[in-house]
């Protein structure tokens, strides 16, 4: 029932002092990077202070913007030679972050990625099929690898295709998926129009929930219409991806791999800790990666930590389902986007006016993005045809940008919603 | 001659054409003519009234959003074939016709057939070549009341 029970069910006390290594570690090696050795000369702050997991909070936070700044090479810390993969934040081309790993990175992050999938119950007699997006994005190869280390037959089929989806999962006897909830959720619909009926035409008997948070209701509904147990689970691509934390066959929060990532749980208002099992946000930082150690890194997610030692014997703390954001992000069809980003966009666009709205609706099964944009007075000649012209390039903009195709609608100027003269950018009406 | 007309930018919803409306008789502007085209959500009015800046200035001020074009208005017969002798001459032209609409002037007598189009100046030079008569605003008004007198 163990991956590697010896890390997974090791002491706390043990368990701490292996942090304490690997963290030392991590600070020796961010140091060699341009941009923490600049940080740690402004703050006089020497790798050599850590001789305590306290000590950690004499490290600054590390943020997103840092990493953007940081751009292209300014994180890595060991000679470009030694890099072999480069994968990025999800779904923004002017925001991404990028994230550099070595060998020993990518052996790290499978491994404790198989040991969550192990965890679940998967084996190497399995079918797995990963219905994420290959590429840039960590969901796609990180699975794979995984999946292919247990020894699993893994189905590369990537997402969208849905009709082959269900073709491959009939045919090759699928029993294993990794799927976004909300697909999940649309393809139900694609199964009643071609007449199959998951639990008795196919063989699934796991899924795993990722990209994006879901409710404890989505999760029911998946796992009651396919007929299987469904696993949710945390990851960023700052901290290699998925794999983070996952859930255990217990499924009362998700263990989070304390011998990879060092956890803390702050106030995001003072950046004190929070008291054990209040929430706040989650705050990481790297243990086993040597080509781009992240130290302190400020996810904006906010969860706590689940109280008491789990049945299932392992000794790594578990978190609760991530309950929100600190920040205003989205997260639509498993992408993340920013209001700002969309707000940026539109206002390169010719014929945009001041304001604009975002709404998010759920549609049967499917999220959809709806952006309401007042069109600038002038630019207005009483043309219907430049009207619709308007709108489609609007929404090829915002699709090349946020790689979502929104629903774009018109308004006129000056009839958008705005509260104390700070104009409403988000309504999301998703409900499960 | 030219004639504007008055072109509005409205959602599709309820009230939308009512606020036109409302702001037109309060100002006692006359609508000619009207036609409304819509996309999904959204639409364009277009109207022709006996004072298009009059109109400009009352629905600007109500918040819509305005726009004065101009368009050709030409008088045609009211019978059998009236538009397909205005049509030939603009399609022989290569005259492209963007958006129209019509409404008659006097029953059996004439007809106006207004024409939005790219190239304003070359279509009336080929309207005043072939002897078809265009109106302006005012003259669109000034023949009208001859209209109700027949009645």
């Amino acid at each position: 029932m163990y991956w590697d029970q010896s890390t997974e069910t090791m002491e706390r006390s043990a368990l701490e002092a292996l942090q304490l290594e690997r963290l030392k570690k991590t600070v020796d090696a961010a140091a060699q990077s341009e941009f923490y050795r600049d940080r740690f000369a402004s703050i006089n702050c020497d790798p050599a202070d850590i001789s305590s997991l306290d000590d950690i909070r004499r490290i600054p936070f590390t943020t997103k913007d840092d990493l953007r700044e940081s751009w292209p090479y300014g994180c890595v810390a060991v000679p470009k030679d030694r890099l072999v993969r480069l994968h990025s934040s999800s779904g923004t081309t002017g925001r991404a972050t990028v994230i550099f790993h070595t060998a020993h990175d990518l052996d790290a992050w499978t491994d404790i990625l198989a040991r969550a999938m192990y965890m679940t119950g998967m084996r190497e007699s399995d079918v797995f099929q990963n219905m994420m997006t290959y590429g840039l994005f960590t969901g796609g190869l990180g699975f794979h690898y995984a999946a292919e280390r247990i020894g699993a037959l893994t189905i590369p089929v990537g997402a969208g295709n849905s009709k082959r989806q269900i073709q491959f999962m009939k045919d090759f006897g699928t029993t294993v998926m990794h799927i976004i909830p909300s697909y999940a959720l649309h393809l139900t619909e694609v199964f009643e129009e071609v007449g199959v009926d998951p639990r008795k035409d196919t063989s699934l008997r796991i899924a795993f929930l990722g990209a994006e948070p879901h409710s404890e209701k989505t999760r029911q509904k998946i796992q009651e219409y396919y007929g299987v147990d469904a696993f949710n689970s945390y990851g960023l691509s700052e901290m290699n991806g998925p794999g983070v934390a996952f859930e255990c066959p217990e499924r009362q929060g998700m263990h989070i791999w304390e011998d990879s990532f060092f956890v803390e749980i702050i106030d995001p208002d003072t950046l004190e800790p929070v008291r054990e099992g209040d929430e706040g946000e989650l705050v990481l930082t790297t243990l086993r990666r040597e080509g781009m150690p992240i130290l302190r890194y400020r996810t904006k997610d906010l969860t706590r930590f689940v109280p008491g030692s789990c049945g299932c014997g392992r000794t790594h703390r578990r978190i609760s389902r991530i309950t929100g954001r600190t920040d205003d992000m989205l997260i639509l069809k498993g992408v993340n986007i920013f209001p700002i980003q969309i707000e940026k966009k539109l206002m390169e666009i010719p014929g945009v006016g001041n304001n604009f709205l975002i709404i998010l609706e759920r549609e049967g099964y499917n999220d959809l993005m709806i952006v309401r944009v007042e069109v600038l007075r002038e630019f207005f000649s009483g043309n219907l045809k430049q009207l619709e012209q308007l709108r489609r390039t609007i929404t090829e903009e915002l699709r090349s940008d946020i790689l979502i195709t929104p629903r774009v609608e018109l308004v006129e100027p000056n009839t958008l919603p705005k509260t104390e003269g700070k104009a409403v950018r988000v309504i999301d009406n998703r409900k499960d | 001659m030219i004639a504007n007309q008055i072109s509005i930018f409205a959602e599709n919803k309820p009230g939308r054409l009512s606020k036109v409306t409302s702001l037109l008789a309060a100002e006692k502007i006359n609508i000619r003519a009207i036609t409304i085209s819509s996309s999904d959500e959204f639409g364009v009015i277009n109207m022709l009234v006996d004072d298009p800046e009059k109109a400009r200035r009352a629905l600007a001020a109500g918040g819509l959003t305005v726009n004065l074009k101009p368009v050709v208005a030409v008088v045609i017969p009211d019978r059998p074939g009236g538009l397909d002798l205005l049509i030939r001459v603009l399609s022989d032209q290569g005259i492209n016709i963007e958006n129209a609409y019509g409404f008659v002037l006097e029953s059996w007598e004439k007809a106006v057939f207004v024409v939005e189009v790219e190239q304003v100046e070359k279509t009336l030079e080929i309207l005043e070549k072939n002897k078809f008569k265009t109106l302006d605003a005012e003259a669109l008004a000034a023949i009208e009341p001859f209209h109700y007198m027949k009645y």
